[in-house]
């Protein structure tokens, strides 16, 4: 078992290391950071001052070293546009950015439950083709285009909702949440609908398919022979059994909504890491790009690692196939 | 919210009322909630206000914002003519010696007072490493404090237009400096952090009460400020939203009251709207073509072993490919206004002397088989994409005219980041035919005659933004005599000449300057300059 996880950590740490040297690289083809972080006046020679001290000169295989080093102690630099330490940038966004993933996650939840139930049981019926053919929608277009559209239904036309921003925020000292006042929470539904409507969809198809196989299995059967109410079947036996490769992908999923969340946020100015990121990316911004895939990185290969551990406890044979080779 | 509505509510009723007004607005002021009558004015750009160090970033946007907050020894007024500042007035009794009367009874919002010691010490402070700020004055100024509220600048070399750029240097206070551990620009380096990058202390008619880089700022107007008072705002809420579409979505929905940039494609919806309307006025910005007419074989085209644009026919043929009416009407969708010269016609009196040369593809057709290249060549054109008003857009119309005269131009258009960093100094100048858009920091055409059109280097020493490295001896001699000649009249005849050189031979092919475009809401008064700054110390709102 010690074996087992002792791989799994040491392949999640080469995968870091991989997507750091992938990094690093790409950072060759991003341009030119010194023409970002200063004006059109500033002479050639305070230009070449600038990037000697920014260590850009430096062969390349001593920039990758010194890249590598920091990022082992944690320690990304300062960007070169805020003047800010770049953890300090990135932890002060990722509030925003966790509240708007968990929110989509919700959403994503509780409604694509009901939704893959509703269609699974009644497989035939009108409005459940209605909703697979409205869910086509949401897995078709793409994100920025149902932003744009949210944004001109609810807050130009009816101007019920907020069109960007995160409304009022209260300040808990480590965390800045959005999630205690009025303007907040109003501000936190359109971006929450247009991250989470993907995979809400995929949610509910999911859900559907698994009910489908569920409800032809004999203990469904069974259960219907000794009259239990169809309530009793549905949510009792039926959606329990449905749920675990729900959970499994859902924990997957977290993942991707982070990581995915940045189409969201430049739609809606939503002080994130995502837009954190792609303000970078547009001014060159190589510490914050550094540290951000990085941290996506490794929000991946964490989650991964637990899915996989999870997978050893739950499941015998894989611990069984692990320990024969260790 | 509740407080301030229970509060307006209630007015004008008994003694209980009265009790539970006063109580309400207690709360409200407990709360912090302003009046309930208060003005608040929102805006949003595109772009980030990220350090408030006024030092750190010369950018128009960063230094329009803090325009607010800080002052410089002069300013511009609404038409951008010089005006009195922190300073009261000036004198030049030698050509080498400008003296300044400050303002007496001026005090930053931080309380202190402002005496020549702030002065000499913001000069140090400018001129030191990480400031941004040194090209406003001198290398080898000296400022010297006369008295406590009389400075002298002591030149090595005659400058008549010392004070042009003094508008955007801004005075700050040493007292505070000092007891913030803040004497020196923030490095872009540095680990640790300058108290100044989020915190600012001017002496303006507005202070910053809070600021989230990148996020979001509020002002206040600051209750000290010595002058008058022409704006009705109790606050101020600046933030940015990056996306063209939700930019436009927030206007029209009244969350902002005004925008900056406009989309070109969203003009008239904006206008349609009832309550919002599209401010547009003419920008300092020229955008330009220009030609690598340095190398002695030009990159990314079909021709080896020569040169063909140090030959000033082949120039000029471009040039008079170029059909700028049809720029102007079919791509900027007449928001630009054509140009003869590399400066705005607002910022160099004889411009109104210039005609560009006339679009003529026939006569551009025979200026090339003049030159040897009668079935024209192929070549390579890069722009950026994400810098100025439709610059891509522009760059295609433009290849597609040079076809018409038998030029294949197959264009690369890039983001700025990597545009700049191959067709600038730091990438060797890495371009054959490119487009680049320049404003004069100091509103005059020295700036441009230097940084555009003086001879370069490899590195760039001579001009450092003449990207296609024109080269004229006569004109550098020109720009050394413009440098320090004080009499307007002759000077301007100089600058006259120089330009004269450039567009004979077609040094490069000036196209526009872009119109200004805000989304203003029509409850609010703005004044909008050319030189672009947001100053909402000109802006009224309804309540």
């Amino acid at each position: 078992m010690l074996a087992f996880i002792l791989r799994r950590v040491a392949e999640a740490a080469i995968v870091l290391v991989v997507v750091a040297l992938l990094a690093f690289l790409l950072f060759r083809f991003v341009g030119d950071p010194i023409n970002q972080m200063v004006g059109q006046d500033v002479s050639i020679a305070e230009r070449e001052a600038l990037r000697a001290q920014l260590g850009l000169n430096d062969p390349l295989i001593v920039q990758l070293g010194r890249f590598l080093w920091n990022a082992l102690q944690l320690d990304f630099g300062i960007s070169y546009r805020f003047r800010q330490p770049v953890m300090e940038l990135i932890g002060g966004r990722f509030p925003a950015t966790f509240e708007l993933a968990m929110m989509a996650s919700v959403f994503a939840l509780a409604v694509g439950i009901p939704l893959g139930v509703y269609t699974g049981i009644h497989r035939e019926s009108l409005l459940s083709r209605f909703f697979l053919g409205v869910s086509l929608i949401g897995i078709s277009l793409p994100t920025f285009l149902i932003g744009i559209l949210l944004i001109y239904l609810f807050a130009v036309k009816l101007q019920w909702l907020p069109s960007y921003g995160r409304g009022a925020t209260v300040d808990l000292g480590f965390w800045k949440t959005g999630l205690l006042t009025a303007a907040g929470l109003k501000a936190l539904i359109l971006p929450a609908i247009t991250l989470g409507l993907f995979q809400l969809t995929l949610i509910a198809r999911l859900v559907r398919s698994e009910m489908l196989e569920v409800l032809r299995t004999d203990f469904i059967k069974f259960a219907r022979a000794r009259g239990l109410t169809d309530r009793a079947i549905h949510f009792g036996h039926a959606l329990k059994n449905t749920l675990v490769p729900v959970i499994t992908i859902i924990g997957l999923q977290i993942g991707s909504i982070i990581a995915f969340a940045v189409v969201t946020e430049t739609v809606f100015q939503w002080p994130g890491m995502g837009l954190l990121f792609i303000s970078a990316v547009q001014n060159a911004d190589i510490p914050i790009m550094a540290a951000y895939l990085l941290l996506v990185a490794a929000i991946f290969v964490t989650i991964n690692l637990v899915v996989d551990l999870l997978y050893v406890i739950v499941d015998p044979r894989i611990r069984v196939a692990g320990g024969a080779k260790a | 919210m509740t407080g301030q509505n229970d509060a307006g509510e209630e007015q004008g009723s008994g003694q209980m009322r009265l009790r539970t007004l006063f109580l309400a607005s207690a709360l409200a002021v407990g709360l912090g909630v302003t009046a309930a009558n208060a003005v608040t004015f929102r805006y949003a750009f595109q772009g980030d206000l990220n350090a408030l160090d006024p030092y750190t970033l010369n950018e128009t946007f960063t230094l329009g914002a803090l325009g607010n907050v800080y002052e410089g020894l002069t300013k511009r007024d609404k038409e951008l003519k010089i005006i009195p500042g922190l300073a009261e007035r000036w004198e030049t009794p030698e050509p080498t010696r400008w003296r300044f009367y400050l303002r007496k009874g001026v005090k930053f919002a931080g309380g202190e007072d402002f005496t020549a010691d702030d002065v000499v010490f913001s000069v140090e402070r400018a001129l030191a490493p990480g400031s941004q700020v040194s090209t406003r004055l001198p290398k080898d100024v000296k400022a010297v404090k006369v008295d406590d509220h009389t400075v002298d600048f002591v030149l090595s070399s005659p400058n008549p237009i010392l004070h042009a750029e003094w508008d955007t240097w801004y005075i700050m206070s040493k007292k505070w400096a000092e007891a913030n551990g803040a004497t020196k620009p923030q490095p872009a380096t540095g680990k640790e952090l300058n108290n100044f990058a989020l915190k600012s202390n001017g002496t303006g008619p507005f202070v910053i009460t809070s600021h989230e880089p990148a996020v979001k700022t509020v002002f206040k107007p600051n209750p000290g400020w010595w002058g008058q008072k022409e704006h009705n705002l109790d606050e101020v809420i600046f933030t940015t939203i990056k996306q063209d579409a939700t930019r436009v979505a927030a206007l029209l929905s009244g969350e902002v009251d005004m925008i900056e940039p406009v989309p070109v494609q969203d003009m008239q919806r904006i206008d349609a709207n009832p309550t919002t309307s599209v401010m547009t006025g003419p920008e300092l910005r020229t955008i330009h073509l220009y030609f690598d007419s340095k190398r002695d074989e030009l990159l990314y085209s079909s021709v080896k072993g020569k040169n063909p644009f140090k030959d000033a026919r082949v120039r000029k043929a471009f040039y008079q490919a170029i059909d700028i009416e049809a720029i102007k009407s079919r791509v900027m969708r007449n928001l630009s206004v054509p140009s003869a010269l590399l400066i705005s016609p607002l910022l160099f009196a004889k411009a109104g002397d210039f005609k560009r040369h006339p679009y003529d593809p026939e006569a551009a057709k025979k200026l090339l088989a003049e030159a040897g290249y009668p079935n024209g060549f192929e070549l390579t054109m890069h722009c950026p994409n994400d810098r100025y008003v439709n610059d891509e857009a522009i760059c295609q119309a433009a290849t597609a005219m040079l076809a018409r005269i038998g030029v294949k131009a197959t264009l690369q258009a890039q983001p700025k980041a990597q545009f700049f960093g191959r067709a600038g100094a730091s990438g060797g100048f890495d371009t054959s035919f490119g487009m680049l858009g320049w404003t004069p920091g100091s509103f005059d055409s020295w700036n441009v005659i230097v940084n555009l059109v003086g001879c370069r280097d490899e590195k760039g020493n001579g001009g450092p933004f003449n990207y296609g490295g024109y080269c004229n001896k006569k004109v550098d001699e020109l720009a050394e005599k413009i440098l320090v000649e004080a009499d307007t009249a002759k000077r301007d005849a100089m600058i006259s000449e120089a330009y004269k050189i450039v567009h004979d031979e077609a040094g490069f092919i000036p196209l526009h300057q872009q119109t200004l475009a805000w989304g203003v809401s029509k409850k609010v008064k703005m004044v909008q300059r050319p030189d672009d700054q947001i100053l909402f110390y000109w802006t009224t709102k309804q309540p």
